[in-house]
């Protein structure tokens, strides 16, 4: 940092390479990201902008189903952050021990991170079919009456949200393995030749080293949840009723009725709470850090 | 007995990652090769007859060869947009990692805003519509730049600190123009993370189907995920043709993926672990 760098106009690492992204970045993603504080306060048609206060912010809040769709999305995000950080881990921990067909498995595992998200939804979706789908119709050959996935409103989100960890645990998984290949197998050797078990070893040694990795699969899971709409809207529109919208359908659906102050509101909530999760989180994680 | 043990452990997960895995895939491509009444079951039947060349051609003739229109446009906005996104990220990152001034801070904390922080959709539509880039290519395009822009420069960071200086000194002492070490000297061994950034951004811009939904409405426009949304409802009677486009979908990333496995392995670890 005070290494002493040529005087600034003659620095061999020019400033205007900036320029070019800061415009379309500042344009494109920033500009609108402020000006969307104020839309949010405004009754508007994208032409004129009529200020009334906090009015879409609490309508929002007074709308059972628009509140539903806060609940929805921390329901949605914790539940898919949660079994992607605990599968991933697990599968981690198998694709890096001595087993057949490792690469293989591997393989498998992560090829649905980057298949079209709307191709999976509608390919669940056509498998959860209450009746004709295969997954009913597997489970009724042993005898297990299955439930409509889809179309019981209790358990639509969750359907979603299983589909949500089949496609992206692959990701996790990866990211797990690295951390796991960090991890010196002087410890290993050691925790063996003082008689750990393979599950005292797992706790006592892989859980604790393999943090740093649980935090960026933890952090960018919860994000994606909280962010989450392309798959929600292939498989259920956010049905039956309202019982699978998440806040990112929220404001779709209001965008597409033409209210454009409310879904701009709807964005801001967005913003609060990927804030006032994501911050408080990584903070903690940064003292536990430094205390160590 | 010790020895058996890998194969047993092994094909046990073989068997549930069969299941788990590679079975809805089978369970697309097998529908997408029935006759409309034989998908309509959607089970998981040999098909009586094999009809993939009549889908195929069947599914790229519907609503006047729409698909092929979307793959021509998905096409132009990956390709376009990623060669930008190459270009003014390696530059960021290249100045932000050799420069410390007082605007890394700034680019910092803009960057892992732009990773964090859902675009606020409305206003951006506004603010296109009054440059003139609303339901515009170049509007997509730019849209694109600006929302990977984040992840793409993180990831020239991380890799141009293991890019020595003594190589931009030494061009330097040799009368190179600050403009010319970056593209004569830094550019060229920026070649691994370069690659990553394609193979990842392409298959990300390619999929993606929430920002041509907002940014890019109607019938010309129309990008590969947008028919497969609209072919959703459409096709509804029509399993066999619905199958179908997913499975041409599906292609493009699985070609990349076959390609480029170890790059993108590399490229989601790294962003990963920056992000």
């Amino acid at each position: 940092m005070t290494e002493t760098r040529p005087r600034s106009r003659n620095s061999p690492y020019p400033l205007w390479f900036f320029i070019p992204a800061a415009i379309i970045y500042g344009v494109l993603f920033l500009l609108p990201t402020v000006s969307s504080l104020w839309f949010s306060l405004t009754r508007w048609d994208l032409t004129t902008a009529e200020f009334i206060g906090l009015e879409n912010f609490q309508q929002f809040f007074s709308e059972p189903f628009l509140v539903k769709g806060l609940v929805n999305t921390l329901i949605y995000a914790v539940t898919t952050s949660g079994l992607k950080t605990v599968f991933g881990l697990l599968l981690a921990v198998l694709l890096t021990s001595n087993i057949f067909a490792r690469g293989f498995l591997r393989t498998l595992v992560f090829f649905p991170v980057l298949v079209s998200t709307i191709g999976i939804g509608i390919t669940f979706a056509v498998m959860m079919h209450p009746t004709k789908g295969i997954i009913n119709v597997a489970l009724e050959t042993i005898g297990i009456p299955g439930p409509g996935w889809l179309t019981n409103p209790t358990l639509a989100l969750f359907s979603v949200a299983l589909v949500d960890v089949w496609k992206g645990v692959g990701l996790a998984t990866l990211i797990f393995i690295a951390g796991l290949a960090a991890i010196s197998p002087d410890y290993y050797e050691a925790a063996r030749i003082d008689g750990a078990t393979r599950l005292q070893q797992f706790f006592r040694i892989t859980l604790p080293l393999v943090r740093p990795a649980t935090v960026i699969v933890v952090t960018l899971s919860l994000i994606g949840g909280l962010r989450s709409f392309d798959l929600i809207w292939a498989m259920t529109r956010g049905g039956p009723g309202f019982s699978s919208d998440v806040i990112a359908s929220v404001i779709y659906k209001q965008y597409q009725a033409g209210f454009y102050g409310l879904s701009t509101a709807g964005n801001v909530i967005l913003f609060a709470l990927i804030a006032v999760i994501i911050l408080p989180f990584t903070l903690w994680f940064n003292r536990r850090e430094v205390e160590e | 007995m010790r020895s058996l043990r890998p194969y047993v452990t092994g094909a046990i997960a073989l068997a549930v990652a069969a299941v788990m895995f590679v079975m809805p895939f089978v369970f697309v491509a097998l529908q997408a090769v029935k006759s409309k009444s034989e998908a309509s079951r959607l089970d998981f039947e040999l098909p009586e007859h094999w009809l993939f060349w009549d889908n195929l051609v069947a599914v790229f003739k519907a609503r006047d060869y729409q698909l092929v229109l979307a793959y021509f446009n998905s096409t132009l906005i990956t390709v376009v947009s990623v060669t930008i996104l190459i270009l003014l990220s390696a530059m960021v990152g290249y100045v932000m990692q050799r420069r410390k001034t007082a605007w890394n801070r700034v680019a910092l904390i803009a960057l892992f805003a732009g990773l964090m922080m859902p675009p606020a959709v409305v206003p951006t539509i506004g603010l296109l519509q009054h440059i003139g880039l609303f339901k515009t290519m170049t509007g997509m395009i730019l849209i694109q730049v600006a929302y990977n822009l984040s992840f793409s420069v993180l990831l020239y960071r991380s890799f141009i600190a293991t890019i020595p200086r003594d190589l931009d000194e030494a061009a330097l002492i040799d009368g190179a123009k600050p403009r010319q070490i970056f593209f004569r000297v830094v550019l060229p061994l920026l070649k691994p993370v370069t690659v990553t950034n394609i193979v990842v951004q392409s298959i990300a811009i390619f999929n993606d189907f929430t920002n041509p939904l907002y940014y890019l409405p109607g019938k010309e426009n129309v990008t590969v995920q947008l028919t497969l949304y609209n072919f959703q409802s459409m096709y509804s009677s029509q399993y066999n043709l619905l199958f179908m486009n997913i499975l041409l979908v599906t292609i493009p990333p699985l070609i990349v993926f076959i390609f480029f496995n170890r790059q993108i392995v590399a490229g989601m670890t790294s962003g990963g672990v920056k992000g």
